[in-house]
């Protein structure tokens, strides 16, 4: 991602960026009010765009940069800071595989490598079609459940090869939870 | 003896503020309302609660630095940033009993002279935040949270903000740049946040356990809760029991359990042959056997040369290589350390750096030292207790099992055939 640090200047655009902020600038609008335009908006502010458009372009960070009075590179560092952001497009599912030492103890080496057969990616990478990214995270807080992952706000536990296998062959058909 | 699961473990109870109501709720909060800030302090000195999040800081006299502040406005924040591998015990409480944290706060609020609160919560915790958004919601029109909570002239709003994905930010002042809208790095402390927190403003932050004792401290009186479990950190703790375990899951418990109770009377024993224990998650030292006897109270797992932390005991059994888990924990903490100090940042590096070449079977003897001197470095240096802490589990691996870690060097040898020689 290219970021341009003069926000009116000619800038190669991000592919549907407009797009995308255009699709959330209303309620961004609202937000930003709630909290005054102060910095304490930005998370907020970042959570909701990733909610709605799956990830965070060089329009959006440009835009919240001039509402927020901060430069746009200071609003690039807190995005790439947190691993929940993404500046680039995902899949429409987002399995993140719990690697802490509980999930790790009971298999969860096991459970991605299933996954990336199932799926046909490494850990990181996103499907052709756009529809499953693996990411390997860090504690998600279900080690009674371990080994444990997520699709998208999904809790699942207690994961073998085989469940996982059903898992995402449910989400594939369009089953999923 | 249950304080804060008492609602969750029974039947039926859903969390909602009839049921909570319908429990007892919100009636320390009345009697907090009644009587007078100092009086309240004084019930949470003597109680002798200290902070559950993992630092075991006593609680009272947070809140009286705070209190005694003659800076305004103050604000009262709720560390529900749970990372610590291993613990999973607040999500429990935030998903099922949200308004035993919201009738804590207020009451905080009250103690220290705050109107505002926020309740930092993890990004992944998705179905807490939708339970606590609902539950704030309730508690509003119950005119539990609001203007003049319950006719008194006190007024109190709680504001959930969620992190986005970083292990460092349940560290109280990464948490608080995370709360201004910034990297969650942290700040040099002293000045602590009671005196210079959220926008330098004294903030009382608490962990959400630590939160969920003060109603029953409120009800019951602080002389009443200092006398339950162990005499040096007493009350209940919530154990976060994790790994090779029969029966894993939360168990709220006396501080004076041993780890040998909790291992066998209520885990069911550990699954296979019993080799290691981390009795507070990654950051602290690795126990064996041989530790079993002792009190899971703060004093007692520090004298036994580990930390109780936020309670996450996981256990491990024979069938896994500590070079390998070792390696494990310096990945984590790699990956997790916010690039604000050089010592953690570089120090976590380079322990993923001679760790994974050990498993690797390129490792030299002085490694072993040169950890144990990278760990002593960065427990002086570090800023913040990630960087103190993260090579406690590393080299106390290596003080306890030092036969595998030379096996691995000298004979290039994984006897358990995991570690990629």
């Amino acid at each position: 991602m290219k970021i341009s640090t003069n926000i009116s200047g000619n800038k190669s655009k991000t592919e549907g960026g407009e797009m995308l902020l255009a699709k959330c600038k209303g309620e961004l609008k609202i937000l930003l009010k709630e909290y005054d335009n102060k910095r304490e908006a930005l998370l907020p502010c970042l959570h909701l765009i990733q909610e709605k458009c799956g990830y965070l372009t060089e329009e959006i960070i440009l835009f919240l940069a001039k509402e927020l009075n901060l430069p746009p590179v200071e609003v690039y560092s807190v995005v790439s800071f947190y691993s929940m952001f993404n500046l680039k497009e995902k899949g429409k599912f987002i399995i993140r595989v719990c690697v802490s030492l509980p999930c790790y103890l009971r298999g969860s080496q096991m459970i991605l490598e299933t996954l990336k057969n199932e799926l046909n990616i490494e850990v990181g990478q996103t499907t052709k079609d756009k529809k499953f990214t693996i990411e390997a995270v860090s504690c998600l807080g279900l080690c009674d459940k371990a080994p444990a992952m997520m699709v998208n706000k999904e809790v699942y536990g207690d994961l073998t090869p085989q469940k996982v296998k059903e898992i995402i062959r449910q989400y594939k058909r369009g089953e999923g939870r | 003896m249950k304080i804060i699961l008492k609602n969750i473990e029974k039947r039926g109870y859903k969390g909602d503020i009839e049921s909570y109501l319908k429990n007892g709720g919100y009636n320390a909060l009345k009697k907090a309302l009644k009587i007078k800030p100092d009086q309240i302090l004084s019930e949470i000195k003597k109680s002798k609660l200290v902070g559950r999040g993992g630092a075991a800081f006593p609680t009272g006299l947070k809140w009286e630095f705070a209190k005694n502040s003659k800076e305004y406005p103050k604000y009262v924040v709720c560390n529900a940033d749970e990372g610590e591998p291993g613990t999973f015990k607040d999500r429990l409480i935030l998903e099922n009993d949200p308004h035993l944290l919201i009738e804590a706060m207020v009451i905080c609020g009250f103690t220290v002279g705050a109107e505002v609160g926020f309740i930092y919560i993890r990004g992944e915790y998705f179905k807490a935040y939708e339970v606590l958004k609902k539950a704030i919601e309730e508690a509003k029109i119950h005119n539990l949270l609001g203007k003049n909570i319950l006719g008194s002239n006190f007024s109190f709003k709680i504001t959930l903000y969620r992190g986005a994905g970083s292990y460092v930010c349940g560290e109280e002042t990464a948490l608080l740049d995370s709360l201004e809208g910034k990297k969650g790095q942290s700040r040099v402390k002293p000045p602590f946040p009671t005196f210079v927190g959220f926008k330098n403003k004294p903030t009382v932050l608490n962990n959400v356990e630590t939160f969920a004792n003060i109603p029953e401290i409120i009800l019951n009186g602080g002389e009443y809760f200092s006398k339950i479990g162990s005499p040096n950190s007493p009350g209940t703790k919530l154990y976060c029991l994790s790994g090779d375990i029969k029966k894993p899951g939360v168990y709220e418990l006396p501080t004076n359990v041993t780890l040998k109770e909790l291992i066998e009377k209520y885990g069911g024993g550990c699954e296979g042959k019993l080799k290691a224990i981390l009795p507070g998650g990654v950051s602290s030292n690795f126990l064996t056997d041989k530790e079993l006897n002792i009190t899971l109270d703060y004093p007692g797992v520090q004298q036994a040369g580990s930390m109780l932390g936020s309670g996450a005991v996981i256990v491990i059994n024979d069938t896994h290589c500590m070079v390998d888990l070792a390696k494990r924990c310096a990945e984590f903490f790699d990956y997790e350390s916010c690039g604000k100090c050089a010592p953690c940042r570089e120090g976590t590096k380079r322990a993923r750096e001679i760790l994974t070449d050990i498993t690797q079977g390129k490792g030299e003897l002085g490694d072993l030292t040169l950890l144990k001197e990278l760990q002593e470095v960065m427990f002086d240096t570090s800023r913040c207790g990630l960087g103190q802490t993260a090579l406690n589990a590393i080299c106390s691996a290596i003080e306890k099992f030092p036969a595998e870690f030379k096996e691995h060097i000298s004979r290039k040898k994984c006897r358990l055939k995991i570690c990629p020689m």
